[in-house]
């Protein structure tokens, strides 16, 4: 069945079968590979797209199930072909190990300041419950969400 | 995920039409929080996917005492609409509970209360509440009481050939409430949680109070003895560590790979004691 999506800002469509997730979709048929496959049970938040905005494990989205919807994946991010500040604010904190969990974060924090703008440290700590760095590089992950959002590189 | 066929049907009456077809072939997806991992796990095989995403089974509204749910509100709106807090503060409460911040970015309220882990937060809710739910087919619709509905370890009231429509619970505006849990990690199923409803008369005494615990056994329970013995009482530390006591005694959790029963025993006694306490406090006007 061919189903619409618009995928980072493109309008996209795509040859889906109903036994396909949203994950499946975006790697394999549009070779968006920066989302993750961890668990495959959307414990791990490696996978997380924001949907219309929202954090959701793409692993668990039939892709079907979607009519037209708008997803952001980290690609999505990129401002002008540089980084965006967020990004830039993990490449200064050193909160890239082996890079697996890193689109999740990104995005689920995204998600996060934008109902959130200046979190209390303990607050980003909660809202990154969901999303697992098995490199534990969690404090440095802390330290460059708490500079974007309280620095001046801000976007927007 | 194996092969399966896949229907969005646009109105309720194709739904139930599809869903009496098919019967036990047949999976209702609302969500996908928890039918998505089994199908990706291969431990759920339905020959059919019913996605009932677009029926118009959401919104809330108040009538009569009661706040009425479409059973697609997802646990967010629980989490985050003022009007729902207002009406009955325990859903938001227990809704922040509920896995990860995707989880109750796409999960619904009829989609968890349908699945009926014994261990999760809603079903607990809605047996404290004395919820009752609607359940509709091609033949009617029906109201079950929510300590009616969850039946067992993932298993309900429901009939193949019907879904969960909506959610009545009492609005508990002048009610004192908290929900206790432990979890392993951040976002886990409980290993024991309690929810706790108290509302105080005018001496300041307990007019009514409902108890009920997850994952101590194979649905959502009540204690009604330990209920009973608050009632008419003033709620004295004492009396509540007195009350949470024989709620414990009362409870016969199961032992399972991670966690015997007797340590679930007393974690239900430890965190009723504590929600007791905040529910207390908060009927009183204690912020």
């Amino acid at each position: 069945m061919i189903q619409r999506l618009v995928v980072n800002g493109r309008p996209r469509e795509v040859d889906v079968q109903p036994n396909q997730t949203l994950l499946e979709v975006l790697r394999d048929t549009l070779g968006i590979f920066d989302v993750k496959e961890g668990c495959g049970e959307g414990v791990c938040g490696a996978c997380t797209v924001l949907l219309e905005g929202r954090p959701v494990s793409s692993c668990l989205v039939l892709a079907l199930a979607l009519r037209g919807r708008t997803i952001l994946t980290v690609r999505g991010l990129e401002r002008e072909g540089g980084l965006h500040p967020l990004q830039d604010a993990f490449v200064q904190a050193g909160a890239v190990q082996c890079g697996f969990c890193t689109p999740g974060m990104l995005l689920t924090a995204l998600a996060f300041l934008e109902r959130h703008p200046r979190p209390t440290r303990e607050a980003i700590r909660a809202a990154l419950e969901g999303n697992l760095c098995r490199c534990t590089g969690y404090t440095k992950i802390v330290d460059a969400i708490e500079a974007y959002a309280h620095g001046d590189n801000r976007d927007g | 995920m194996y092969s399966l066929e896949y229907a969005a049907p646009e109105t309720l009456e194709e739904a139930m039409a599809l869903l009496s077809e098919h019967g036990t072939d047949a999976k209702v997806l609302a969500g996908g929080q928890s039918l998505v991992p089994l199908l990706n796990y291969r431990l759920a095989r339905p020959r059919l996917v019913v996605d009932i995403n677009g029926l118009p089974l959401g919104g809330a509204h108040a009538d009569d005492g009661w706040l009425r749910l479409g059973a697609l509100t997802r646990h967010h709106e629980l989490e985050e609409s003022p009007d729902i807090a207002r009406r009955c503060p325990l859903l938001p409460e227990a809704a922040r509970l509920i896995g990860n911040v995707r989880v109750r970015s796409l999960g619904t309220l009829g989609g968890s209360l349908a699945h009926a882990d014994p261990t999760a937060e809603l079903p607990m809710v809605m047996v404290a509440l004395d919820a009752r739910f609607t359940l509709t087919s091609s033949s009617g619709a029906r109201t079950v009481p929510a300590r009616e509905f969850f039946r067992g370890y993932l298993s309900t009231a429901l009939a193949p050939d019907e879904l969960l429509t909506e959610i009545a619970v009492p609005v508990t505006r002048e009610t004192g409430w908290a929900i206790e849990e432990f979890t392993r990690r951040p976002g886990d199923f409980a290993i024991v949680g309690v929810a706790a409803l108290v509302s105080l008369d005018r001496r300041g005494c307990v007019e009514d109070a409902r108890l009920a615990f997850a994952g101590v056994g194979d649905r959502p329970l009540r204690v009604p003895a330990a209920e009973d013995a608050l009632r008419g009482e003033e709620p004295s530390s004492e009396r509540l560590a007195r009350v949470a006591e024989m709620a414990r005694d009362r409870l016969e959790p199961p032992s399972d790979a991670f966690v015997s029963g007797t340590y679930r025993r007393l974690l239900a006694g430890v965190l009723c004691r504590r929600a007791l306490g905040r529910a207390v406090a908060r009927a009183l006007g204690v912020p």
